[in-house]
Formats: C-alpha cells, structure tokens, sequence
C-alpha cells in the first residue's frame, strides 16, 4: 500500500470546508486560518507529485490508489495522474492558493477587503469545488470522474449566485449551471453507451477507465457516441458555439471564482472531452477531428474578436480565455504529438496567466469600484507590482518567448500547420487581436493619466496578493526559460494518446 | 576560454544588468548606469575578441555549439550559437553601435544634472531652476525622472538583439526578435505620460506583429517541411534542393513560400511598404532609442534576417539566371520603398522623421539587393549604413540636445527643438556635432571615396547593372539621388546659414559623453567602406583587398564571383550623389521658413496617406467586424438569442403544459369534470341511494352479490 497521496490532495479541500462549516461565523480569523493551511499544504502535496513524476522520469499512470467502491456495477475510486494530468493537478492547486490569498478579507492596515460576507461559506464552497477539480483531475474511474465533476459544477452556481455581481449574478449563475449540466448529462448518456458497450463485448461490468481505453469500440459506435461525449464535456472547455456561459460567468463570478472558473475549471472541460472524448473513443476523434478543428479555430478568431471589442475588463478576458481555450482544443484537434503536447502546456499556461489576469482585475475593482476600461487610469503609479504582473500575463497571453505562453502555442500552430495549414493562417489572426487588446488595456487602466474621481481612492495592493502575483508570474516565467520542466512531461501523456490513436 | 563558450556568454551581460538594475539599483542613477554601460562594454569586449579570432582563422567558416532546448515531436528544438562570416561581420558593428549608443544615453538623459522642478515619471524632462554663485536664476536640462530604467531597457533590448546574432537557429532568433518588438514597445512609449508615445508604441508593436504572425508561420511550414530549424541543417545542398523543387501554392515552390513567409517579417521588422507605417511615429521614443531601433539593432535584425535566409530565397536559382517569383517580390518591396520612402523624406522638416524615413528608404535599397541575389552588397551596405545612420541618429539627437538648451535659456517653450526651420548656423555653436553629422549625411548620400556609403551603394547599384536589372537600376538611381537631396537639405537647414532663432543662437554642444560616440562611428562611417572596394576598381582596386566579399562570402555555400568593373554604374552612383548633394544646398541655402519651401507637396507632407487609407481600410472595419457583427449581432444576437430562445421555449412549454395539460386537463378535465363531476359525483350520488343504513337491505346485497359471484366463479373455473 503506497501512501495515499492523490486521495489526500482530493479529500483534503473537502474536509477542510467541512472544518471551516464548523468554525463559529464570527471567528473570521480561524477559518481564513484553515482555508490558508489546508491550500498551502494541498499546493505542497500536488507539487511534491509534479516533481516525483518529473524528477524520476515517470510515463503512464503513476501514483494509482483503488478503493472498491460499489464493486457489483464496476464502480470503484481509482485515483493516478500521468503526464497529461498532473501539471493541472499541480495547477489546481496554485490557483487555489492564490485564490485563498487574494479573497483573504483583510488588507495590510486590518481594513477589509476582498470577500466581506460570510467569508466562511464562501471558503467551504470554493473548497468543495477544489475538491472536485482535484477528482476529476486524478480519477481512472468514470463513474467518479462524473461524479466529481458534478461536485465541482454545483458550488459554481452558489458562490456566483450568493457572492457575484448583482447586476448579472443570478443570470449568469443560472445559464452556467445549465450549460454545464445539460452537457455533462449528453457526455453521461455517452459514458452509459460505452460502459454497456465493454460490458456486452468483454462481459465485465466496469467503469475503469484503463478497461475502457481498451474496450476497442466498433468504428460505427465511436463515431456516433464521439460527437455527444466530446462536445458534452467541451461545453465547460468553452468551445464555438457553446461558448457563451462562460465570458457571463467570469464577469458575475467573485475574483476567486473567476480565477478558478477560467483558470481551472475550463481546462476541465478541455480535460474531461481529451480523457473520455478522444482516449476512449480514438477512432471517433479521428473521424470528427475536422470538426472539432473547424470549431475550436472559429472559437481562437471569434473570442479575440469580441475581446478586442470589449470595454469591461472582465469581459475582455474572458473572451480572451474563449479564444484561449479554442487554441487548447485546436491543439486536441490535431491529433498529432505537436500539437497535443502544445494543447497540454496551454492548458497549464493559460490557468495561470488568465488566474493572474482576474486576480488583478479584482484587485483594481475593488479599489475603483469599476471595470471599465475606460473609467480607468493609472493604476501604474499606485500599484506598480499588479501592474508588472498584468503586463507579464499580457505578455503570455500574446505567446512571446520567454514566457510559457510561446512554449505552449508555437507548437500548437506547427501541429495546426501540419495538418491544415489555411487554418493555421487564420487561427494566426489572433495572435495579432490579442496583442492589440491586451496593449491597448495595459496602456488605458495602467499607464494613461489617472482620472479625478480616482485620483486618492486607490491604495497598493496588499503583501499577500503580491505573494499571490509572485507565485503566478513564477510558473509563467520559469516554463517560458526552461520548457524541459514541463514539455517532457507533458509528452509522456500525449504518447500515451497517440498509441491509443494507433500511433498517428 | 573557448571561443565557443564565449560566444554563448556575449548576450548575457546585457541581460543581467537589467536585472540587476530593475531588482536592486534602480534608485542609484550611478550604479545603474555603470551597470548598462559596463554590460554593453563587456559584450563589445567578447564581440572583438569573437570577431578578431574569425578574421584570424584561415578559410573561416564558423564557430557552433548548441544544447537541447525544447522538446517538440520525437525530437528536441536545440538552441545553440553560431558564429559564421556574416555573424562576426554583423557581430561587429552590433557590439560597436550598442556600445556607443550606451555611452551616448548617459549624456542625452542627462546624467548629472539636477532634478527637473516639475517632473514626473512618464514624462520627457521639463528643466531645472538653478541659482549661480551672483544669485542668477536660470534654467538647466535636469536629469530625466526614470534614469534607471532606461538603462535596463536598452539593456534588454541589447540582449535581444545579441541573442539574435548569435542564434544558430531560427528559433532562438524570433526568441530575439520578439524580445526586441517588446523593448522597442517599452522604449518607444518610454514617456508614456505623452499620448502620441503611448499610440506610437502600440502602433510599432501591432504593425510589427502582424509581420511576426506571418514569420512564426513561414517558421511552422518550415518546420514541417525540414523537421529542423537548425541554419546549418536547413541549408544542405540536399535539403535546399528538396525544399526547391517541392511545389507549395499559387505556383510557388516550397523554399519560396517559406522565404516569403519569413520575409513578411522582415517587411514588418525593417518598416519595408507596406508595414511601414509605424518607423516615423517610433521617433516619439528618445533619441538613443531610436539609434538603436533605427540603426544598430531592430531594423537591421529584418535585413539580417533576410540574409540567413539567402540560401532559401534562392533555393534553385543560380547567379546570371532568371529571378525566381519570391525573388521578384522581394526586388519589388525593396526597391519600391526605397524610392517612396525617399519622396516622403523630402518634405519632413522634423529632423528625427526625416532620417526616419531615410532609413526606410536605405533598408529598402538592401532588400532591394537580396532581392536581386547580390548578398554581399546588401551585407555590406547594411553594416556601412549601421554606422552612419546611427551616427545620424546620435548627432540628431545632439542637435536636439542643444536646441532644448537653446529654448531653457530662452524659456520659450513653443519652439519646437525638432523642427529644422527653428534651427540653422549651429556649425559654429555645435562643431564637433556639425562635422561628425557632415561625415555621417556624406556616407549617407554616398559621396564619393572618402565615404563608406558610396562603396556600399555603388556596390548595389553595380550588381543591378551587371545582371541587367534594368528597372531596380533605375529606380535605386532616382533613390540614391533624392537621397543626397534631401541630406544635404538636412544639413543646409540645420547647420549652416545663419540662426533662425533665438533658441538656436544659444545652442550649446553636448558633453563628452555624447560627442565621443559621434566620433568613434563617423571613423567607421568614412573609413569601413575601404575594406570592401571591388577588386577591380579603377586605380584604388588593387591596393587594398577586397576583404569583406572574401570574408563574407564564406558564408554562403557557394563563394560569389567577383563583379567585373563597368563604369555605367559607377558614373551613375558619382552623379547622383554629387549632383543630389549640390542640388539640396543650392535650393535650400536661402530657405527661411517652410513657406518658402516648395517641396512641401500635401501629399508627400501626409506620406502619401497611408495612415488614412489604413484605418479606412483595415482599423474601422476591425472595429466594426468586433463589435457589430461579432459581438453584437453573433453573441448577443445569434448565439444568445437561440439560447434565450430556447429558454423562452422551455418558459412556454412549461406555461403550455401547466395551463392545457396540467390545469386544465388533468386538474380540471381528470380530476374535476371527470372525476369529480362525471363519475365520482354521480357514482356517490347513485351510491349513496344503497347507503340506507338498513341492515337488511345491506343483507340482501351481500347475498345477491354472493350468489352472482358463486355463478360466475363456478362458470369460469369449476366448468
């Protein structure tokens, strides 16, 4: 019996909310206190499993806990990460550390800040979500995989509807719920298919995942089943024309929440469809790999596009993740080593930039009441270090080199090439729209003269969102410098899918 | 220490002093700028050493060490160095220019002066009130507010463009490449509190960026076709051929779309037409920046680029044949921006601006040389125009530099200290400045001999002429002509005559650290050309070897011949320079103000509108295609609307089913009419008749109903 590593980074979140639930309301302290203690040591466990698995040169499914759970159906928990997986473990956990950080309550001189009301609450349901992020991450079984990725769905709708913007929050909480759940109930009916398919062919009843991966589906069962369990879980990976909740969501949502929603919970989506969609259904993803393709590059163009339209800084990043997440996919779609490697850092590089990005919108809200581009000014001045930290994001989010932003999407854009090349070009369109909208944002609220009626409002940020910033712009530095810290890795799992994919 | 290692130790000092001054020096001018100079100073040092060890080796032809990098596919993306001829000829002038550039950047921000009374960050320095020993208030240029950083930019961009020197590969060369489209963002909007800094910097970035998208595509396709990234393994006979005669689209070969791919880079990268747009607005950074961006490093980095990529623009054509079609583009955009950039030139009377698009022009006439096939002379015009034109650049600045002296002193501050009108007569206030721009303005115009231009120009025009492209000829001609027009206009306004303004009147010359450089680059703006006469010029050919053609010309895999003299081209290159030269002074000798200057043509004043047709063309309609059709009618409109209309759907199904089915139907219909009126009522009320209460009558009952169930039991079963 190895030590349960994998369990603990999952359960521990959990069991922490339910700590925090029992803490007395008034005593504020004590729970931000768990919150802080129970992340900190989860970002130290998911680390310690990134860096076992880099260090020892590890490929497959490491670190594998079964417990038998409901053994009559199949159904058991069956936890392990391979190189695909545990960059966005280790993902999960920065950003809810980072989260925890920035929604502390109160700043450098004890004057609130950050989340006010029921700060306990807020932190018990941004944990079970972390719980179920973790889950998803980690599970070999489907059924569990479903499972958690329904627990990590639910408290979304909470924390928007309870702690959002009040302009938009229960609109945009309810078309997020819905979006999801209809599409994680098209991909369940798909993962029922598949679960009776392996049992009517191997004659076991199973929800393991590695089973499944070799059920060898008849080709006219994958193509049909590939469309409803791919697009069902792309729903959450953001994908055209489904794409909608989410740019509602990231706006509505606290800056917790936002940071979780675009920097986790979207490569959930992305996840869950690479996991379920293409690993168990290879033959169907070959046959709609067109599509997917065609969908995910609308989305790159598409998202850019309205970004660069946007006057709501929120809104303007979270087309950006639109059009991000379309890049991941894209890379998913090419099938080749490439391009999937490319998607696989892009989901680890996009979490973080686009964390980095609500965290310091955040920051700037709460200081100037607004989000709106033009009502803002700067910013520079009074909060250089957001400030650095935004342009550093800025510059992730335009793929230069030096940061993890290139490493991801150059190789995504070659694995495009290689396939279809016209897409390439157009896909490229964005690169030159994000370079534009994300200059012309850092020039307006950073750099052009204060406004008035903000001038004396705005304070620096606080030490723990600087150490929230530090962290963040560390990952994106360090994998733009030393891609061999996480490319290889990554690798690993992406042979894994080509071999499925029959060596393509 | 290998040269090797040193090679790959050249970038870093650069980049290490900017970080060191952002993390810790930032607050001491001193230390910082002790840290930048002396980063560029360490650089020089290895960069002569680099390039005296591969002028010292016989039949050089590289130094290369790589380690792997990034892992893509089944291999990894190595990164490495690699020194060749072109390298340590490009290195050299790169180490010199930076250098100087560094030095000259101590004086033009004005270290050691006091701080400004109303300075502030973001902002160019306004002057400082300082009192002298008799108790006399006057105004002095103060230091500017963000010294420090200053120098860690230029230190980042120096890395940049080292890193991209020395790349063996093309890889870690965007790598450079991109980093210096970020520094040149940064120093452009340097002071960003100016709303035109803060356009122009986005404007450099974006126009740049849409070259680079092409590049990394051209890289992709690249890439794709060759497995490799590796100059060295990309530029095998083999590999050469193959990508040659592979067919790619619109009638293209492969090695000629990736080299066009790659060239839409360089059009970005070296403000070629039609990416030109962003050079002159790029004059709002201070006047370092633009020697750097204009002449030493960025512009140079989209000729030098071209230059690499030599052996793949002319994969499959051979010296005297036809030009291939990528070829054909590139003669095309090279010589057409000389000439239409030197048009623009004519009419600007901002000084920086006009040499902003002499530099334009001057690009154009080296990608105009590629485009042709005649490398060396693009190689050599690019390192002889790196030393003039940053000297230029610098003694611009000077200039500058003494006007703004000239308008503290009068404290008029309407005078704009760029304008050439507001200046005149500074030969005598500004020798040292006069006589070095004088050398640099010559080699520009190409003046013959004494000049490294007119060897580098007459180099190009030569190679025209002999493999009888006619038309770039001609057009390079005219070009060189308006060339020393519109420097000699340069020069007549600016130095000589007689002050046209107070402010001039009271220019100063710049201190030391700023003169030194302008002397140490006008020696190389006269003296580097004599390392490159052809062989077979008349009387000066055979005493001095051609040296540049034999070093340079190992770069290549195979050795360019040698031109053979033709007097054509070389009467046509005196001509026009001279003529060009003696023209600019004649007209604009009595020239007072720009009213009284003819050439101020509208449409050369608004360089040719492009600006305007641009946002017409591609702004607005962005702008429209986001947010009216994308946002407004796409998301909102199409999107949203099926998803709210399914919502709505859903509302109506609901209401439906709950009005029709579940009130009226089931509610109603079922429970009510049906249940309660039709039957149950009824049934009751016909039931409640039997409910009598009279035990008997129930007796009767239970046996009659005993007696029918007994019959039938006894039918169905028993029978």
């Amino acid at each position: 019996m190895t030590f349960p590593i994998l369990s603990l980074i999952v359960f521990i979140p959990m069991v922490a909310a339910v700590i925090m639930l029992l803490i007395p309301a008034e005593r504020r302290n004590e729970t931000r206190a768990v919150a802080l203690a129970a992340a900190t040591f989860d970002l130290l466990l998911a680390a310690w499993v990134y860096v076992q698995y880099l260090v020892n040169e590890m490929t497959g499914y490491q670190f594998v806990e079964t417990y038998r759970w409901l053994p009559q159906l199949g159904i058991s928990l069956k936890f392990g990460v391979d190189g695909m997986s545990a960059p966005l473990v280790l993902l999960t956990g920065i950003v809810m550390f980072t989260g925890v950080l920035i929604s502390w309550g109160v700043d450098d001189n004890h004057h609130p800040a950050g989340i006010q009301d029921r700060p306990r609450e807020f932190f018990a349901f941004l944990f079970i979500l972390a719980s179920g992020v973790f889950g998803v991450f980690a599970s070999l079984d489907l059924f569990m995989l479903f499972f958690f990725y329904e627990i990590a769905v639910f408290p979304m709708y909470l924390l928007i509807a309870i702690w959002g913007w009040v302009k938009t929050r229960e609109y945009a909480a309810m078309k997020l719920t819905l979006y999801l759940f209809v599409g994680s109930v098209i991909s369940l009916v798909g993962a029922l298919a598949m679960y009776w398919a392996a049992y009517q062919s191997t004659g076991v009843l199973s929800f393991d995942m590695l089973l499944l991966e070799k059920a060898n589906f008849p080709l006219n069962f994958q193509v049909a089943w590939f469309l409803p369990v791919f697009f069902g879980f792309a729903v959450l990976g953001g994908i055209f024309p489904f794409h909608n909740w989410s740019p509602d969501g990231h706006v509505a949502a606290p800056t917790a929440v936002s940071m979780f929603h675009a920097g986790v919970l979207m490569k959930l989506g992305a996840f869950a469809a690479l996991r379920v969609g293409i690993m168990l259904l290879p033959e169907g993803a070959k046959y709609w790999s067109w599509l997917v393709m065609l969908l995910a590059g609308i989305a790159v163009v598409y998202g850019a596009f309205i970004a660069f339209q946007q006057t709501d800084m929120k809104y303007m990043i979270g087309f950006s993740s639109v059009s991000h997440m379309g890049l991941v996919m894209l890379g998913l779609s090419t099938l080749n080593k490439t391009g999937l490697t490319g998607a696989g850092v892009q989901m680890f590089s996009h979490g973080v930039m686009t964390a980095l990005f609500f965290a310091v919108t955040g920051m700037i809200y709460d200081r100037s009441h607004t989000r709106q581009i033009p009502e803002l000014g700067g910013m520079n001045k009074i909060m250089p270090f957001a400030s650095v930290g935004f342009i550093i994001g800025g510059l992730v989010s335009m793929g230069m080199p030096g940061f993890s932003g290139f490493i991801a999407e150059f190789p995504i854009f070659m694995g495009v090439w290689h396939v279809n090349s016209l897409l390439a070009i157009v896909a490229s369109i964005s690169i030159v729209l994000t370079a534009a909208y994300i200059l012309r944002n850092i020039r307006d609220v950073f750099f052009r003269p204060m406004p008035d009626n903000l001038e004396g409002h705005i304070t620096d940020v606080t030490v723990l969102d600087k150490i929230a910033i530090v962290t963040l712009c560390t990952f994106m530095i360090g994998i733009g410098l030393f891609p061999s810290v996480m490319v290889p890795m990554v690798q690993t799992g992406v042979e894994n899918i080509l071999r499925l994919l029959g060596g393509a | 220490m290998a040269t090797e290692t040193l090679i790959w130790l050249i970038p870093l000092p650069p980049v290490l002093a900017f970080f060191l001054i952002v993390l810790f020096t930032n607050r001491s001018k001193a230390l910082s700028h002790t840290l930048g100079v002396g980063a560029a100073f360490l650089s020089w040092l290895g960069s002569m050493v680099v390039f005296y060890k591969a002028v010292t080796t016989e039949h050089f032809s590289g130094f290369a060490s790589s380690i792997p990098w990034l892992p893509v596919g089944d291999t990894w993306f190595r990164i490495g160095i690699s020194i060749d001829p072109l390298g340590a000829a490009v290195l050299f002038f790169v180490a010199w220019t930076i250098f100087m550039i560094f030095l000259y950047s101590v004086g033009y921000q004005n270290f050691g002066q006091p701080k400004g009374d109303h300075d502030r960050a973001g902002l160019p320095p306004h002057g400082a009130t300082v009192t002298d020993e008799h108790g006399h208030k006057h105004m002095v240029l103060s230091v500017e507010p963000m010294y420090s950083r200053f120098f860690a930019f230029l230190g980042l961009f120096a890395f940049g463009m080292y890193t991209l020197v020395v790349s063996d590969n093309l890889l870690t060369l965007f790598v450079g490449w991109e980093i210096m489209g970020l520094c040149s963002y940064l120093l452009i909007g340097f002071w960003y509190g100016k709303p035109s800094a803060r356009a122009a910097a986005i404007k450099a970035f974006m126009t740049t960026r849409i070259g680079d998208v092409f590049m990394l595509l051209g890289i992709a396709f690249l890439y794709q076709a060759t497995g490799t990234l590796t100059f060295s393994e990309i530029f095998t006979e083999e590999t050469l051929h193959v990508l040659a005669t592979t067919p790619a689209f619109f009638g293209l070969s492969a090695a000629g779309a990736i080299a066009i791919l790659l060239f839409v880079g360089t059009i970005g990268k070296s403000a070629q037409w039609p990416l030109h747009v962003w050079l002159p607005d790029a004059m709002e950074g201070p006047t370092p920046v633009s020697a750097m961006i204009h002449a030493a490093t960025m512009v140079s980095a989209g000729v030098y680029a071209v230059l690499r990529m030599f052996p793949l623009l002319t994969a499959g054509w051979h010296e005297g044949a036809a030009l291939l079609p990528a070829m054909n583009l590139v003669a095309f955009i090279g010589a057409f921006t000389a000439l239409f950039s030197a048009t623009i030139a004519v009419a600007q009377n901002d000084i920086k601006r006009v040499l902003a698009y002499s530099t334009i022009s001057q690009l154009g006439f080296m990608i105009a040389a590629l485009g042709i096939g005649a490398y060396i002379a693009a190689a050599f015009h690019l390192i002889t125009h790196a030393f003039f034109k940053g000297l230029l650049f610098l003694g611009s600045g000077s200039v500058i530099h003494g006007m703004e002296h000239g308008v503290l002193h009068t404290g008029d501050h309407h005078v704009d200290p760029q304008d050439m009108f507001n200046m005149g007569g500074l030969r005598k206030k500004m020798p040292i400045t006069f006589w070095t721009f004088l050398i640099g303005g010559f080699a520009l115009s190409g003046f013959p001999i004494i000049t490294a231009g007119f060897w580098s120009k007459d180099e190009i025009l030569a190679d025209a002429w002999a493999n009888g492209h006619l038309t770039v000829f001609i057009t390079l001609a005219v070009a060189a002509f308006l060339t020393a027009f519109y420097t000699m206009r340069q020069i007549t306004l600016t130095f000589l005559g007689e002050p046209r303004t107070k402010e001039a009147e009271h220019a100063q010359e710049t201190p030391w650290t700023m003169t030194v450089p302008l002397v140490v680059l006008a020696v190389f703006a006269a003296a580097y050309g004599w390392v490159g006469i052809p062989e077979h010029f008349p009387v000066l050919g055979g005493i001095l070897p051609n040296w540049f053609h034999e070093f340079v010309g190992g770069s290549l895999l195979e050795h360019p011949e040698a031109l053979e003299f033709s007097w054509a081209p070389l009467l046509t290159s005196l001509s026009v320079a001279l003529g060009g030269l003696g023209l600019g002074y004649l007209v604009y000798r009595n020239v007072k103000s720009p009213a009284e200057d003819k050439l101020q043509i509208p449409a050369l004043k608004n360089k040719w509108y492009f600006d305007e047709i641009y946002d017409f063309l591609f702004v607005k309609p962005s702008y429209w295609f986001a947010e009216t059709f994308t946002y407004q009618w796409m998301d909102k409109g199409v999107i949203d609307g099926i998803l709210h209309f399914f919502g709505k759907a859903a509302a109506w199904i609901g209401d439906t089913l709950r009005k029709y089915i579940d009130a009226w139907f089931i509610n109603d219909i079922v429970a009510d009419k049906l249940s309660h009126q039709w039957t149950v009522h009824p049934a009751a009320r016909a039931v409640r008749k039997v409910q009598t209460g009279r035990i008997q009558q129930y007796m009767l009952t239970s046996i009659g109903v005993l007696f029918v169930v007994g019959v039938l039991v006894y039918y169905f079963f028993m029978a």
